[in-house]
């Protein structure tokens, strides 16, 4: 008889044991998110300080990421960039989730033709590479939050419209709905006091899980010197302008703040893997499709 | 399966036609609500010093004095005639900047589309099959860390280590800058560092896919048929397992057309490679407006033709589709 160790490693064997709660990744989110609350609001430094007797220094005590070109500290540039990307992805979320709730919402409670169009418009807009068309947005207009915003927004809204839209179509059927069509509710009510009570956690799960594509995408265009206006330390902005002085050498200037998209990335995923397992523990997939 | 086959695509293409439509439309739109003049920005530097009489004539030659239906239904007319338009920022015709950029991207994406097929292959069987082993967690990390970081990020790291530090590749570009002529040998080094970044950065949905997708087929009841048979371990896995396991992989391929584009445009930036999606960044950042709604059009035929490639596969593969057909 084999051991459970045994049946665990063989081929095709046992699913490992329940995963352990991701202690790294919640420190490094908190500890990001403090530094990005109270960093600015305690800092005696000055981001935007240019030395140019500090520039492009190497990391060190004193500069624990290095500075930039102009002898700007990049650690506090990071924690201000991070303060930026954060609070536009926030905003490109709420938007996003709101028009998809809106669609999705109008398409599930409507149904027939109504509902047949805008899935045909969701599908559509699901059609046009999500960069390529935030460029294209962008592009036309001058550089700007309230355009990477709208950018972010109008490529973003599909998922939530989906989400939405099939759990009404759900709720449709459950004999609540019904007795508030006989107790001769209109549609506007039923929208109002069954729908959206029901549907609140889904659009706030969804409007969370949108944060880090939002962040992704300002930064993607920030880089690319589509983004955010060059002054703001966002830090696509702070990526592309230390990309240039990599070629010499200079590698803290844009590698440091990477991380600062990467870390929380990452711990954001394997605490949202972790509440799948909680939630879900006979789901077998691993992935996240 | 014909009739299937042939009844899907006459699907897509019913669909494809007033997508095509609407975009356009969109994009035109977009263009009409843009605060930048086309005629300030075709003159640059000489708007200042040019009569209002000759923008007002430039702005007649346009057509950009007619109203909005009557210029969306020529730029419409010109598209579908084959005529692109000129590019205002590179001062050439749409058509011509295209077909000579297009074939860099199709090597470069096709390249990386093929290392990233065969790597997850091999990566994801080893992680499934040593499932739990030093190995699996190794790969299986990568994957994870891999979808967490930004492509231009992960290549601006490649470039330092392999291009700065041990100067064995070039940074970028798609020759050297000394050289005249277009060498294969000199395009194949510069070659190897974008391709790898985008095959890599593109691959970790795929390791993670094959990995999981074996381990569920290694629980199958053939499976443990084909072993209690005595097969070897190695005909078990790939003849048996793998097989069956790949089946939903050729349609998830079609679907991942958009992540592709995507990806393409980063690297293709960072590295220079003078393809159609780095194209598409000096377009938006002259926002030379012929030019971008070409490539946009471009991209969206492409990600219609990976739907429809997805499908046809799925038909193919799977027979039930067939018989419950398509719609």
């Amino acid at each position: 008889m084999a051991t459970r160790e045994e049946l665990r490693s063989m081929p095709g064997g046992l699913t490992p044991a329940r995963r352990r709660f991701p202690r790294g990744a919640a420190v490094t989110l908190a500890l990001l998110c403090l530094a990005v609350v109270l960093v600015p609001a305690f800092a005696r430094l000055d981001q935007q300080l240019v030395d140019l007797h500090s520039a492009s220094l190497p990391p060190s005590l004193a500069h624990p990421f290095g500075t930039d070109e102009v002898g700007r500290d990049v650690l506090l540039r990071a924690v201000y960039g991070l303060r930026v990307s954060v609070l536009v992805g926030l905003a490109a979320a709420a938007v996003s989730v709101t028009i998809g709730t809106l669609a999705g919402l109008a398409a599930g409670a409507a149904g027939g033709t109504l509902d047949r169009l805008i899935m045909r418009v969701v599908d559509g807009f699901n059609s046009v590479p999500h960069l390529l068309f935030g460029i294209f947005i962008v592009a036309l207009f001058t550089p700007s939050t309230t355009a990477v915003v709208v950018s972010v927004a109008l490529t973003h809204w599909m998922t939530a419209a989906r989400i939405v839209r099939s759990e009404v179509l759900t709720l449709r059927a459950r004999p609540f709905v019904d007795a508030a069509i006989g107790g001769g509710s209109g549609r506007l009510r039923i929208v109002r006091r069954h729908f959206l009570p029901h549907l609140t956690p889904h659009i706030t799960l969804a409007a969370v899980l949108m944060v880090p594509h939002a962040v992704w995408h300002e930064t993607a265009l920030s880089f690319l010197g589509l983004g955010l206006p060059p002054h703001l330390a966002s830090l696509g902005n702070m990526i592309n302008d230390g990309a240039r002085s990599l070629l010499a050498g200079n590698w803290w200037a844009s590698l440091f703040p990477g991380l600062f998209i990467f870390l929380p990335t990452l711990a954001i995923s394997a605490l949202a893997q972790y509440g799948r397992d909680r939630s879900s523990p006979r789901r077998r997939s691993e992935l996240q499709l | 399966m014909t009739r299937a086959l042939g009844r899907m695509a006459a699907w897509r293409l019913a669909f494809t036609a007033p997508l095509l439509l609407v975009v356009t439309l969109g994009m035109f739109v977009l263009a009409k609500a843009s605060p930048f003049d086309p005629v300030r920005q075709y003159l640059g530097d000489r708007a200042v010093t040019t009569s209002p009489e000759i923008a007002r004539r430039i702005r007649a030659n346009w057509g950009l004095d007619r109203p909005l239906a009557e210029q969306y239904l020529t730029w419409l007319g010109n598209l579908l005639r084959g005529d692109l338009g000129e590019s205002r920022s590179m001062h050439r015709p749409v058509a011509e900047l295209i077909g000579e950029r297009l074939g860099w991207t199709l090597l470069a994406v096709g390249c990386a589309t093929v290392v990233m097929l065969a790597g997850s292959l091999v990566l994801g069987a080893l992680a499934a099959w040593r499932r739990g082993s030093w190995a699996d967690r190794l790969i299986s990390g990568t994957a994870y860390a891999n979808e967490a970081a930004p492509v231009f990020w992960t290549a601006l790291i490649v470039i330092w280590i392999f291009a700065v530090k041990l100067r064995w590749l070039p940074p970028g570009g798609l020759t050297d800058a000394a050289s005249g002529t277009v060498a294969p040998a000199d395009v194949l080094r510069h070659m190897i560092l974008p391709v790898a970044v985008l095959a890599f950065s593109q691959s970790s949905w795929l390791v993670l896919f094959v990995r999981e997708s074996l381990i569920t087929t290694l629980r199958e009841d053939f499976v443990i048929g084909a072993r209690a048979r005595g097969l070897r371990e190695r005909t078990v896995v790939v003849r048996h397992a793998l097989r069956s396991a790949l089946l939903p992989f050729v349609t998830l391929l079609g679907a991942r057309v958009p992540e592709l584009v995507t990806g393409a445009i980063l690297v293709e930036t960072v590295f220079s490679w003078p393809g159609v999606a780095s194209a598409s960044v000096q377009a938006a950042l002259a926002a030379d407006f012929p030019l971008l709604a070409a490539l946009t059009l471009l991209a969206t035929l492409a990600v219609v033709a990976g739907n429809l490639l997805a499908d046809t596969a799925y038909v193919i593969a799977d027979p039930r589709v067939r018989v419950l057909g398509v719609s």
